[in-house]
């Protein structure tokens, strides 16, 4: 198992011909990705990367069965292309863009209301490294020779984050299920809870991780789920101590502007629906491991 | 991105939100000039500044006679004013802004505010204008009325008209003050700003409503559609490290400590500055260099951060995904050259030991680390002056 991607996943990636959509689709297919081709319009009945490429989303999904899609596609066009997935009734889109406007991506998330639950596309991103599914498949922008396959889930507002808890977590003997990147922006297409929820059914993974920052209520919500759903145990960590009010860290999520943003006050709140908090990033594996000699 | 006041008023005039007449000033002169072309027996002469509080920290004066008016351009002009939103270094009056005074009756709050959580634009009002809305939400919760927007058909009249009758106005103020508040919210929408703020909104004994005041942020995001809003932009009150580092693609924000942080990927840069408070030191900045650190990059970073005098060591902390750590190091070794602070460099992640051979083999007093845990230990023992390689 694993959440939302394994080996038979089948993916297009929308913007696929541009240079950085080529170099990392090849990454994607060189970790044994099903990529089975790509949207660029107005470039249809191509072939790149030995794959086709088509002009409309709806193109790729009738010739392809694809189910998943990969965007890279810049800031100005990027909610354009997250519902022409949804209406092309992709299962989920994992869209790599930092710099959406916030009032683009509240558009895309109404959009994708008015599909039935059931049918409703998953948004993964914006602002994110992606999604991998250790030794199975790739959705995303990361060094996946960091991932070690194992039973332990990860997902992270922060890239490079999730990057070292993977590390750390490989330095210990242990592996991952699935790690997803939620993103760095104030309004993400799927949120903490969303793939709390995949975890918790995902016989594959044993315990979870999630890793925050300064901004939003997001870990507070999610916090507040586990404790009242969730069988597995669940790491938490939040950065950002060191922040002050009202600057913008990076991250154009990354803000405290509300009671409650502070990373402290994440970590009580985790800490009070009994997560296991990591106290540094430096422990990151080490919590997980106390957390897995729990069960 | 923050504007003045008088920009955001001109602005939301042009949505029809009432605002009292008024115009910019440079100068003494120009303030007297703007006074006598208004009309009028009172003015305001206000400092033009991208932070509240300004009435508290003396930068608004009501003045009488033209001569008044002379007096407090000349007084505030050049001053830097430090109020509680600015922190202590203050931010330079430069512009002034002079409006009719005008006499009123009531001071209502209205604001608009991305909500996170709910991913709507929310408007919210409250009887107990003049306040700030921190302070209200504490002394008197119940006085707040909010409305969300549905983002599919925008913000309808009905709701401004509950919000304005929540407030107690009566019917003719009620009409004037819902074309305020859609006024407001098609500028919030048109323009992409994060959050519009008018504080207070009075009433006059008239049955007037007008914005007396006017605060607008703008999504850096969505500024590439907005080329009006990006000539707004002031410089002159903004910190010119970060503004210099905007320019190089890098993230800055300066902080009070002596270690300075350069790092790939904001999450861990936090990260990394809270490892640093851990182990007992205190950081400089926080940097985050992004996705592509050229050497180009990598060597105006450490412009940056060694332009902050306090700076007594620096840790670079990079996690290479996109990056390769052989790519970063050549990068770091060229920076370091004729540095004068201890430097402390961890690098994983992809080319990790072709990154360290090329740290070891510079010749160069580099502290290296493997870990987090050790990096943040070395850089303070370093800074404390502790530590030589």
């Amino acid at each position: 198992m694993s959440i939302l991607i394994n080996e038979r996943t089948r993916v297009i990636v929308q913007g696929f011909t541009g240079d950085k959509a080529t170099f990392h689709a090849r990454e994607m297919i060189q970790y044994g990705t099903n990529v089975v081709g790509g949207v660029t319009p107005g470039k249809g009945n191509q072939k790149h990367l030995e794959r086709p490429v088509f002009d409309t989303v709806k193109d790729a999904v009738a010739a392809t069965g694809a189910e998943a899609s990969l965007a890279f596609v810049p800031p100005a066009y990027a909610a354009d292309a997250l519902m022409e997935a949804a209406d092309a009734g992709l299962r989920l889109v994992c869209i790599i863009t930092d710099g959406i406007p916030a009032q683009d991506m509240m558009r895309v998330k109404r959009y994708l209301m008015r599909y039935p639950k059931d049918k409703r596309t998953m948004v993964v991103g914006p602002n994110c490294a992606g999604i991998i599914s250790a030794g199975k498949a790739m959705l995303g922008i990361m060094p996946g020779h960091i991932y070690k396959r194992g039973n332990v889930g990860i997902v992270s507002r922060a890239a490079t984050l999730g990057y070292e808890a993977a590390a750390q977590m490989t330095a210990l003997g242990i592996g991952v299920s699935t790690s997803v990147g939620i993103g760095g922006d104030p309004i993400n297409g799927s949120s903490f809870l969303d793939h709390m929820a995949l975890f918790e059914e995902d016989p594959e993974t044993h315990a979870v991780v999630m890793i925050g920052e300064i901004g939003g209520s997001q870990e507070a919500e999610a916090s507040q789920w586990i404790k009242e759903h969730m069988t597995k145990p669940v790491v938490g960590y939040v950065a950002g101590l060191t922040a002050p009010k009202g600057r913008r860290m990076g991250h154009a999520g990354a803000i405290i502007s509300a009671e409650g943003d502070t990373a402290a006050e994440k970590a009580e709140i985790m800490q009070s629906y009994g997560l296991f908090v990591s106290p540094s990033a430096a422990e990151l594996g080490s919590t997980v491991a106390r957390a897995l000699a729990s069960l | 991105m923050d504007i003045h006041e008088y920009q955001a008023k001109e602005l939301l005039a042009g949505f029809g939100v009432p605002v009292p007449r008024g115009s910019v000033a440079y100068s003494p002169d120009q303030a007297v000039y703007v006074a006598t072309e208004l009309g009028g027996w009172h003015w305001v002469v206000k400092a033009q500044v991208h932070a509240g509080g300004r009435g508290k920290a003396g930068g608004i004066k009501l003045c009488r006679t033209y001569g008044e008016v002379a007096q407090a351009a000349k007084d505030l002009l050049g001053k830097t004013l430090v109020t509680h939103q600015t922190g202590p270094e203050g931010k330079a009056v430069q512009r002034l802004y002079i409006e009719v005074a005008e006499p009123f009756e009531r001071e209502i709050y209205l604001g608009f505010v991305l909500d996170r959580r709910a991913q709507r634009i929310r408007v919210v009002a409250s009887a107990q204008g003049g306040m700030e809305i921190e302070e209200i939400a504490k002394t008197n919760p119940d006085s707040l009325r909010q409305v969300q927007v549905e983002p599919a058909v925008g913000l309808q009249q009905f709701q401004a008209r509950e919000l304005a009758f929540g407030l107690g106005l009566n019917i003719k103020q009620v009409s004037r003050a819902v074309t305020a508040i859609m006024g407001c919210y098609r500028a919030f929408r048109d323009l992409d700003a994060t959050m519009v703020e008018i504080n207070p909104l009075v009433v006059t004994k008239d049955n007037r409503v007008l914005a007396l005041d006017a605060k607008m942020s703008f999504d850096d995001n969505a500024l590439f559609r907005r080329p009006r809003i990006t000539e707004m932009r002031d410089p002159s009150q903004e910190d010119p490290r970060e503004a210099q580092a905007n320019q190089h693609g890098l993230n800055y924000v300066g902080l009070s400590g002596d270690i300075g942080c350069i790092i790939n990927g904001a999450g861990l840069a936090m990260a990394t500055m809270d490892m640093i408070k851990y182990a007992g030191g205190e950081p400089a900045n926080f940097l985050d260099v992004g996705g592509g650190a050229s050497p180009e990059r990598v060597a105006e970073a450490f412009r940056l951060v060694l332009s902050d005098k306090n700076v007594k060591a620096i840790l670079v902390n990079i996690f290479a995904g996109i990056n390769r750590c052989d790519w970063v190091a050549e990068g770091v070794v060229q920076a370091a050259r004729g540095l004068k602070v201890p430097l402390i460099v961890r690098l994983a992640g992809t080319n990790v030991e072709a990154g360290q051979k090329i740290i070891q083999e510079s010749g160069l007093p580099i502290i290296s680390a493997n870990t987090l845990a050790e990096a943040a230990e070395k850089a303070v023992a370093a800074a404390r002056g502790g530590l030589d390689s």
